[in-house]
C-alpha cells in the first residue's frame, strides 16, 4: 500500500487528474458534456471490475444495479419532489439492497449460473419498467424535475471529482487486505476457504461496494441527464459496454477500467462522422485488445512493470 | 510434551462415510493422528483417499462418520471454519496470486477473516518473514511467483498451510512433480513440522515413495481399510501386496523377434514434454510392434497420460513421433484418431447424456452401414453387456460399464493402434476379470495392436509382450513381464 505513493501509477494518475481538472478552461461544453458521461461510466466499470477482477465473479448484468439507482433516484425526485442529494443517496442504497437481494441466492450456485442469474436481473428489471409505465416514464423515459447544476464546467468537475474519489476508494480497497482475500478466493476458491477464509462472505462484500459505487453513480447520471431511460442505464447493450470498458482497460487493475470507459465513449464520439460503422469500429477494436492483448491497456503496462 | 496431549490423539476419524450419488467414494473409515506424528494414507488411484482427506478438511461435507479434533466433532463444518480451528492443508495444485510478490502470498494466509481489516498489521510482515525463511524462500520473498521455479511455488504452498500454526497438517501427495533431490529437502521440512509437534497427515499412491518419512500408515482400497500399521508391516501384507502387485502372475509374453516388421510400427524418440515448469516426460523412447501388446507401467503422476496425450496429438513435445514411417508432428488430434491410432481416454469421456448405442454409433460413424452393423456385432460379442445396455444413458451405467463402452467406442473407430490409459481406474477386481478376458481376447483374434497404461500391475502384465516402467517422468525399466517382478516390482508397493 505504502509503495504505491511512490509509484508511477499514483504520479501518472496524479498527473492525468489535474490536466483533466484543468479542462474547463479551455475545452468546449461539447467534449465536456462527452467527457462528464464517459466519468460515470469510467466508475460504473470501476465497481465492476472489483467484482470480476477480484472476487472472480462475472455480473452481466451492471446495469442491474445501476439502474435501480438510477430510477430509484428519478422516481423518488419525480414522485415526492424530494431533494437531488437525498434522492442520489436513497438510490445508492436501493441499489445496495437489490444487489443483497440479488448477490445471497446467486453467490450459491456454482459457474455460469451466477451471471446467467444477473443476465436475467436486468431483463426483469428492464421489463418492470416498461410494464409499470406511470410510475417509470415506461420506453419515453422519465423526466427528472431537478438537477444538479446545469453549469457545463460544474457538472464535468462534479463527475470528475466523483470518478477520482471512486477511484481512490476502490483502488485503496483492491490493494487491501479485504483485496488479496478476495483475489485468493477468486482464483482458487477452495484453498481460500481451506485457508480460512469465507468465501461467501466477502464476494457478498464485493457484491455490496460494487452495487453502492454503480448505484451511486447511475443516480448522479440520471440528475445529469435530466431523464432518466432504459436505453441510457438499463439496457443489456450498456451492460456490455461497461464489460468491454472493464476488460479493455485491464482486468484486476480498477484504475484500468476507468480509461477503458473514456476510451470507450470518446472513440465512439470521435466516430460519429462514420455514422453507422462508429460502434462496429469501436467494437472491432475492443475484440482486438480482448484478443491479443487479454490484460488489457493497463493489465499489459502493469505486468511488464512486475517481471522487470 | 504435556501428559493430556500425549495421551490423546488430536484428530480422531470414527465411521467416516461419503457418497457421490450410488458411488461410495469412502466407506466406514476410521483412523486417528497423534500431534507429532506423521500418518500416511495410501491407495491407488480411485481408492478414495483424497476424499477422505478432503472430508476431513471439510472441503466435501461427509455423508456420515465423526472428525473429532481435540474433542470436539467437526463433520460437516465448512472448510473455512474447520481451518481456523486449527488445519492447514498443503494443496498439489498452485495457484498463488501472480501480482502480488512471495511475501505478500503468505500474507493473505495470515489475515483475519474480517471484512474491516484495510491495512495490514505490522506484526503480520514480519510473521510471513519467518516463515518464508522457515520453508526455504528467505531469498526470494520479494520475487513474485511467476519467476519462481517448481519446487519454489510447492515451498511457498507449505508456507501457505503452516502460516496460522496449525496442530493438523494436511499433505496432498507432497512430492508430485519434484527432484530426487528436491524430495529429499520436502522430507525434512514435512519432519520438522512433525518435531514441532503438529500431527501431520499426507495422502500419496504407493507406500514406498513416503516409507521412510511416515510413522503409520493406513492403506485403502476402493473407499475401504485394508491394513494400518508401520510403514514396513503394511508392505508385507498379503493384501495390501494383491492389490498393488497382483499374486503370481502367469504371462504370455510373445518375444519381440516375433514380430515380422523391422521398424516398429510406432516409435516415440526422445519425446520431452513441459507444462509450465514442472517436467512431465524427460527423452521417453518407445517403441510398438505391429500387433505387439506394449503394457506401460508407473504410478500415478509418472507421466503415462502425458504420454499418450503426446502421442494422440494433445501435447506441444520435443523429440519425434513416428508412425508407419510418418512423422506425426503438426497433426491434429482428430486427423491422428481417424487415421487409425485411438486413445481411451483414462477419464473415458462418454457422451452421459446419449445412449450406449449412440456413443458406439459415434465411434463407428465414418463406417458404412453395413461395416458398421458388423463391427457392432463383433463389438457386442466381446462385450456382451454393451447388447443389454443399448438403450441406457452412459451416464447411468456402472464404472465397469462405462470403461466397457469407452473400449467399446474405441473399437468402433477400428483402429490399428489402441491405447488404453488405465482401463481399470477405481473398478472392483471383479470387472477386472472380465476386461481382462476381453484384452486377452482382443489379442489373439485379433491385429490390433495395443498400448496400455497402468499401475494396476496385476492388470498390465498377464496379456503384455513388453513391459516399459515409467518412473518421474522417465523410461526406468524396458522387459519381458515375467522378469518384472523381481527387476522393477519393489517400487510398486
Amino acid at each position: 500500500m505504502s509503495t504505491f505513493f511512490t509509484s508511477r501509477l499514483f504520479f501518472v494518475s496524479l498527473a492525468l487528474v489535474i490536466i483533466a481538472a484543468t479542462l474547463p478552461l479551455y475545452v468546449s461544453g461539447y467534449v465536456l458534456g462527452l467527457l462528464t458521461v464517459a466519468f460515470y461510466f469510467g466508475v460504473f466499470a470501476m465497481a465492476w471490475d472489483l467484482l470480476f477482477g477480484f472476487a472472480g465473479e462475472v455480473n452481466f448484468g451492471p446495469t442491474f444495479l445501476i439502474g435501480v439507482g438510477a430510477y430509484t433516484a428519478g422516481i423518488l425526485n419525480n414522485q415526492f419532489g424530494w431533494s437531488v442529494y437525498l434522492c442520489i443517496l436513497l438510490g445508492a442504497l436501493a441499489s445496495v439492497i437489490a444487489g443483497l437481494v440479488l448477490a445471497l441466492p446467486a453467490l450459491r450456485v456454482r459457474g455460469p449460473y451466477f451471471g446467467l442469474t444477473t443476465l436475467v436481473a436486468v431483463l426483469m428489471l428492464q421489463n418492470f419498467i416498461v410494464v409499470f409505465a406511470d410510475l417509470t416514464g415506461g420506453e419515453i423515459g422519465l423526466t427528472i424535475p431537478d438537477v444538479i447544476t446545469i453549469n457545463a464546467g460544474a457538472n464535468y468537475w462534479i463527475a470528475l471529482g466523483f470518478m477520482t474519489i471512486s477511484a481512490a476508494i476502490l483502488y485503496g480497497l483492491s490493494q487491501s487486505p479485504i483485496g488479496l482475500v478476495l483475489q485468493a478466493s477468486g482464483q482458487d476458491p477452495v484453498q481460500a476457504g481451506a485457508l480460512g477464509f469465507n468465501i461467501v462472505k466477502h464476494k457478498l462484500a464485493a457484491f455490496v461496494v460494487s452495487a453502492f459505487f454503480s448505484g451511486l453513480s447511475g443516480a448522479l447520471l440520471v440528475f445529469y441527464f435530466g431523464t432518466a431511460s432504459v436505453g441510457t442505464v438499463v439496457d443489456v447493450a450498456v451492460g456490455v459496454n461497461v464489460i468491454v470498458s472493464a476488460v479493455l482497460g485491464g482486468r484486476r487493475t480498477v484504475l484500468g477500467a476507468a480509461l477503458g470507459a473514456i476510451f470507450l465513449i470518446v472513440a465512439g464520439e470521435f466516430l460519429r462522422p462514420t455514422g453507422e460503422l462508429a460502434t462496429f469500429i469501436v467494437s472491432a477494436v475492443a475484440l482486438l485488445v480482448v484478443l491479443f492483448f487479454p490484460g488489457g491497456f493497463l493489465g499489459a503496462a502493469l505486468s511488464r512493470e512486475a517481471r522487470s | 510434551m504435556d501428559q493430556r496431549l500425549s495421551n490423546r490423539p488430536v484428530l480422531e476419524v470414527r465411521g467416516l462415510t461419503k457418497r457421490f450419488g450410488g458411488l461410495t467414494a469412502v466407506k466406514n473409515l476410521g483412523f486417528e493422528v497423534n500431534s507429532g506424528e506423521i500418518f500416511g494414507l495410501i491407495g491407488p488411484n480411485g481408492s478414495g483417499k483424497s476424499t477422505a482427506m478432503k472430508s476431513v478438511m471439510g472441503i466435501e461435507r461427509p455423508t456420515a462418520g465423526e472428525v473429532v479434533f481435540e474433542g470436539e466433532n467437526v463433520a460437516g463444518l465448512p472448510a473455512h471454519k474447520i481451518a481456523r480451528k486449527g488445519f492447514g492443508m498443503v494443496f498439489q495444485h498452485s495457484r498463488p496470486l501472480n501480482r502480488q510478490t512471495v511475501l505478500e502470498n503468505i500474507m493473505v494466509a495470515l489475515l483475519p477473516d474480517s471484512l474491516f481489516m484495510l491495512f495490514p498489521d505490522k506484526a503480520l510482515v514480519e510473521r510471513a518473514k519467518w516463515i518464508a525463511d522457515r520453508v526455504g524462500l528467505g531469498a526470494v520473498m520479494n520475487r513474485r511467483p511467476p519467476t519462481l521455479p517448481f519446487a519454489d511455488l510447492r515451498r511457498l504452498e507449505l508456507a501457505k498451510a503452516i502460516a496460522r500454526d496449525p496442530k493438523v497438517v494436511l499433505v496432498d501427495e507432497p512430492f508430485a512433480g519434484l527432484t530426487r533431490a528436491e524430495v529429499d529437502v520436502f522430507s525434512d521440512l514435512i519432519r520438522s513440522f512433525r518435531d514441532e509437534g503438529r500431527a501431520v497427515m499426507l495422502v500419496d499412491h504407493n507406500v514406498k515413495s513416503v516409507a521412510a518419512l511416515v510413522d503409520r500408515v493406513l492403506a485403502m482400497y476402493l473407499g475401504e481399510e485394508i491394513v494400518t500399521g508401520k510403514a514396513d508391516d503394511v508392505m508385507k501384507n498379503e493384501t495390501v501386496r494383491r492389490v498393488y502387485l497382483g499374486g503370481a502372475i502367469e504371462t504370455h509374453a510373445r518375444p519381440e523377434t516375433s514380430f515380422k516388421d523391422k521398424v516398429p510400427l510406432l516409435q516415440v524418440e526422445n519425446v520431452s514434454v513441459f507444462y509450465g515448469k514442472a517436467q512431465a516426460l524427460e527423452n521417453v523412447s518407445i517403441h510398438v510392434h505391429e500387433g505387439e501388446f506394449v503394457s506401460v507401467v508407473g504410478l500415478n503422476g509418472a507421466g503415462k497420460t502425458t504420454l499418450f496425450n503426446t502421442i494422440s496429438g494433445f501435447l506441444p513435445y520435443t523429440g519425434e513421433i513416428v508412425r508407419g514411417g510418418d512423422k506425426l508432428r503438426g497433426r491434429s488430434p482428430a486427423k491422428i484418431a481417424r487415421s487409425g491410432l485411438v486413445q481411451c481416454p483414462e477419464s473415458r469421456e462418454l457422451f452421459g447424456e446419449m445412449s450406449v448405442r449412440e456413443n458406439l454409433d459415434l465411434g463407428g460413424q465414418h463406417l458404412a452401414d453395413e461395416k458398421r452393423a458388423a463391427q457392432l456385432a463383433w463389438l457386442f460379442e466381446l462385450f456382451p453387456i454393451l447388447k443389454e445396455r443399448q438403450g441406457q444413458m452412459a451416464q447411468t451405467l456402472s464404472g465397469g460399464e462405462q470403461q466397457m463402452l469407452a473400449i467399446g467406442r474405441a473399437l468402433m473407430m477400428q483402429p490399428q493402434i489402441l491405447i488404453l490409459d488405465e482401463p481399470t481406474l477405481g473398478l472392483a477386481p471383479v470387472i477386472l476379470e472380465q476386461l481382462s478376458k476381453a484384452l486377452e481376447k482382443l489379442r489373439q483374434t485379433t491385429s490390433i495392436t495395443v498400448l496400455l497404461g497402468e499401475q494396476n500391475v496385476t492388470f498390465a502384465l498377464p496379456h503384455a509382450d513388453r513391459v516399459y516402467v515409467l518412473e518421474h517422468a522417465r523410461i526406468v525399466w524396458e522387459g519381458d513381464p515375467g522378469r518384472f517382478a523381481a527387476e522393477a516390482g519393489a517400487d510398486f508397493l
